[in-house]
């Protein structure tokens, strides 16, 4: 049984008693198979009660664990302390680029209103009933999308984007992965409503293609590439709009 | 303290409180409905789910098969009648979630692929590859944002049901980012929180579900039924609990002791079927209870192979390739390879059985409703029921579907058609109690108990005492320990008195309402003297219909230890059988 004795220093900060951040050190004796999450909740259960993060599923798909591991957007139940450098410690801080609420929890109104300004929800054509049945929707179809439904909302691409921080009006990787698969899908006409949001200048414009948000997607979603296709569709419906106005849909 | 009025107050944002807020938006624009939740709806363990939802799909399958396997698979503790509305729903709540752009798997002709699980005769399980879970609670949350009449109150923490006058008035709740209590008026409430996995120390439950809408309803008087019923996944991690999905073995995966010995077949749900054949309803696709307690057996038997995280048996895929795999189970792949460091393509993985679920719960009506008028509740947290003494896999999915909808039918109903008043003085003083309750359990300086002692102490006891199998002595001694917990929980004083985010606060809510949930557990198992389905006695092994063939009724009693009394069971068509799952019958 190997155990490592670990200091994480991780940020703390109580908007009722302290101006600003500080950073705290606690040694924490942890296993071979621990992840970050374990170690902070070996804290919380015995070293200190007061320690506040999100967390629930410890398997990498409810997406509320979401930190800054030595600087890096992870998240922290599928972070190995194994892949942690020996002898090292370790910095636990909460996700760069959103409001501190306390400590580890970060204020996520700003995701949550973008998520809900791009109409992530399918737009029919026509109402369809269940007497109607299922849509036909081939693999192909299928696999159209499928990579920009596996967001899970963690938002560390949102920690990753450079953009982002400089203009927070950018609504950003995931809300903008999660347009293209609703844009993409074989079910949905909603892409003219949704277009409103992306073509507008806090939209697929302000990236800047440097694809931090991809590297550090934990799902494989890929958003830097969504934008990108984003970008080629709003340029084709500009030139179909101004140069060959008769093919406007 | 701040008041926010509504027609309908659904507490839980998980599969089924988003089903219900999308059925009263749905059904009625004009009802004004409060959406609240401890945390943000997509952290809602529904996430976790994995392998699919049932309902009949093929041609060759029929309502009478689902339900004999349902009826069959809970060992005829089933309520008939709400079985029978549940598979008829199924077919209909899934097509739905396909119009709301679920990415369900799909056969090459474009038409939803279904796969097989245990205890089903014929293959009905839809599913998006291994994520299921996932994808629909994500498919509902993003639904549900296009419906104005939706209010969500994110990361609210409900600590009480308002009832006056034997009615329910709504409900009082902390919003966790300020600290402050808030009171919710509406004539009626829908519990949608989910189970309460945590009370025991291996589960594949997350942080969250620490049972907490079945303590409200149980501390406002409505019973909790056939709480003894907890099911054990028999394919969970070893270190961290992970969730293996069912699917695994639906795909052709199969179990192995450290001989490498498909040990099922010695346990009534054999002959060996052929390596790589899926056949129905035998052998790896036989039931959830009757796998674990195999487990059980192996291990006493000293067949399984130890490790640092406790005795494992084999889950072996390796013969299914690995294009399949990628294709129908790559979060598995992916959840064996992180943490357990084992490629499943190449190699077979330790698993063992796992809390997953529970059957029983809040007392419902085949309408969600509660005997508590105003009072609904709907998925993992009530008890319809429709799985008996052991749910199916992939019944639960469903199940948050179709009763999430009938407890907003039902809702919308009791708000239209009794016009509830409310009755405001009553309530506010309600409030302004469970708002002084709760200050004093924050302001709680003295005491010399820690709350990590005492969950600790409670999840041990739970596991030694009231786990894949049971008996007299081992019960007491549970059923003893859990009085003593909860007699010595008040000596628990918070060291963190900031009023933002103070997840010590919530813990101890939590915990309380745990230790209540535990005991009603604990409890339910001692006087249940047989063995039905996933409650197994040393001391009682045989099922005893004459007297038992009953749901129990826990019945909240303050400081004291609930009283237990029983229901009948609805029968509409199926006398009590015999649970056959060897592949020898034709």
């Amino acid at each position: 049984m190997s155990q490592r004795q670990i200091t994480f220093e991780i940020l703390r900060y109580d908007p009722e008693t302290e101006s600003e951040p500080r950073f705290q050190a606690y040694c924490v004796p942890c296993e071979e198979e621990w992840v970050v999450l374990d170690a902070l909740n070996y804290i919380k259960d015995n070293l200190d009660g007061t320690l506040s993060y999100r967390w629930s599923c410890h398997m990498a798909v409810c997406g509320s664990c979401g930190m800054m591991i030595n600087g890096e957007p992870m998240l922290s139940c599928k972070a190995f302390v194994r892949d942690f450098p020996n002898g090292g410690s370790i910095r636990v801080e909460p996700l760069t680029h959103f409001p501190i609420e306390r400590d580890l929890v970060v204020v996520m109104d700003d995701f949550m209103d973008k998520l809900q300004a791009v109409k992530p929800y399918v737009i029919p054509k026509k109402k369809r009933t269940v007497e109607d049945g299922t849509y036909k929707q081939t693999p192909k179809q299928l696999h159209q999308y499928q990579q920009y439904s596996m967001c899970i909302n963690c938002m560390l691409c949102y920690a990753a984007c450079p953009q982002y921080a400089l203009a927070p009006d950018f609504i950003g990787p995931a809300a903008l992965a999660l347009t293209h698969r609703y844009n993409l899908d074989s079910r949905d006409h909603g892409r003219p409503q949704r277009q409103e949001v992306v073509a507008a200048h806090e939209g697929v414009w302000e990236c800047s293609f440097v694809g931090a948000c991809s590297e550090v997607c934990p799902k494989d979603v890929d958003p830097a590439g969504a934008i990108q296709q984003m970008k080629i569709a709003s340029t084709v419906d500009w030139y179909l709009e101004h140069l060959m106005p008769w093919r406007r849909k | 303290m701040e008041t926010i009025e509504s027609d309908v107050v659904i507490v839980g944002a998980g599969g089924a409180g988003l089903r219900a807020a999308i059925a009263l938006a749905e059904a009625d624009p004009g009802l004004r409905v409060s959406l609240l939740s401890k945390v943000y709806p997509m952290r809602s363990h529904t996430c976790a789910a994995e392998g699919g939802a049932a309902g009949v799909a093929g041609a060759d399958d029929s309502m009478d098969l689902h339900f004999n396997d349902t009826v069959g698979g809970g060992d005829w503790l089933c309520d008939q009648d709400a079985v029978d509305f549940f598979i008829n729903e199924a077919p209909k709540e899934l097509t739905r979630l396909d119009h709301w752009g679920c990415p369900w798997s799909r056969d090459k002709d474009g038409r939803v692929s279904v796969r097989p699980f245990g205890g089903m005769k014929i293959k009905r399980t839809w599913y998006a590859a291994d994520k299921t879970g996932f994808h629909l609670l994500h498919t509902l949350f993003q639904t549900s944002l296009q419906f104005e009449s939706i209010r969500r109150f994110d990361e609210v923490f409900t600590t009480d049901l308002l009832v006056v006058d034997g009615k329910v008035q709504g409900c009082c709740a902390v919003e966790m980012r300020s600290g402050e209590m808030k009171q919710f008026l509406a004539p009626a409430v829908i519990l949608c929180t989910g189970g309460g996995g945590r009370i025991f120390p291996f589960t594949t439950n997350g942080a969250i579900k620490t049972g907490d809408g079945m303590a409200l309803a149980y501390r406002a008087g409505v019973p909790l039924k056939d709480m003894e019923f907890v099911q054990y996944h028999p394919t969970g991690l070893p270190a961290t609990g992970i969730l293996l999905t069912e699917g695994c073995r639906g795909e052709g995966g199969v179990l192995r002791n450290k001989d490498g010995y498909r040990y099922l077949q010695d346990y009534g749900m054999g002959p060996e079927t052929p390596l790589g054949e899926t056949v129905l309803k035998t052998m790896e696709l036989g039931p959830r209870d009757r796998l674990s307690q195999a487990f059980w057996h192996e291990q006493q038997k000293g067949n399984t192979v130890p490790t640092k995280w406790g005795d494992c048996v084999l889950l072996d895929m390796t013969h299914l390739g690995e294009k399949k795999i990628h294709e129908r189970l790559p979060f598995v792949q992916e959840l064996a390879h992180a943490y357990a460091s084992v490629d499943i393509v190449k190699e077979a993985v330790p698993i063992r059985p796992v809390v997953h679920y529970m059957m029983g719960g809040i007392h419902t009506d085949i309408n969600a409703a509660t005997p508590l008028p105003g009072l609904f509740a709907a998925g993992e947290c009530a008890c319809v029921s429709i799985n008996g003494a052991n749910r199916l896999g992939s019944n639960s999915l469903t199940e948050l579907l179709v009763f999430g909808k009938r407890a907003a039918e039902s809702a919308a109903e009791y708000v239209r058609s009794a016009a509830p008043k409310t009755d405001r003085a009553a309530a506010d003083q309600q409030a302004s109690a469970a708002e002084a309750r709760v200050r004093a359990l924050f302001e709680r300086t003295e005491g010399a108990e820690t709350m990590t002692a005492i969950r600790n102490a409670m999840t041990h006891t739970m596991e030694t005492g009231a786990g894949i199998y049971r008996d007299e002595a081992m019960l007491t001694d549970t059923v003893n320990t859990l009085a003593d917990l909860r007699s010595r929980r008040s000596g628990i004083a918070l060291r963190d008195k900031s009023k933002v985010f103070n997840t010590e606060f919530t813990q101890l809510l939590e915990l309380d309402n745990m230790l209540d949930v535990a005991q009603a557990v604990a409890v339910s198992a001692l006087a249940r003297k047989e063995s039905r389905g996933s409650h197994q006695r040393l001391d009682y092994v045989e099922r005893n219909d004459d007297t038992y063939l009953k749901h129990s009724m826990a019945h909240y009693q303050g400081e004291d230890a609930p009283r237990i009394d029983y229901l009948d069971v609805v029968i509409t068509k199926s006398r009590p059988g015999v649970r056959d799952y060897s592949g020898a019958k034709s």
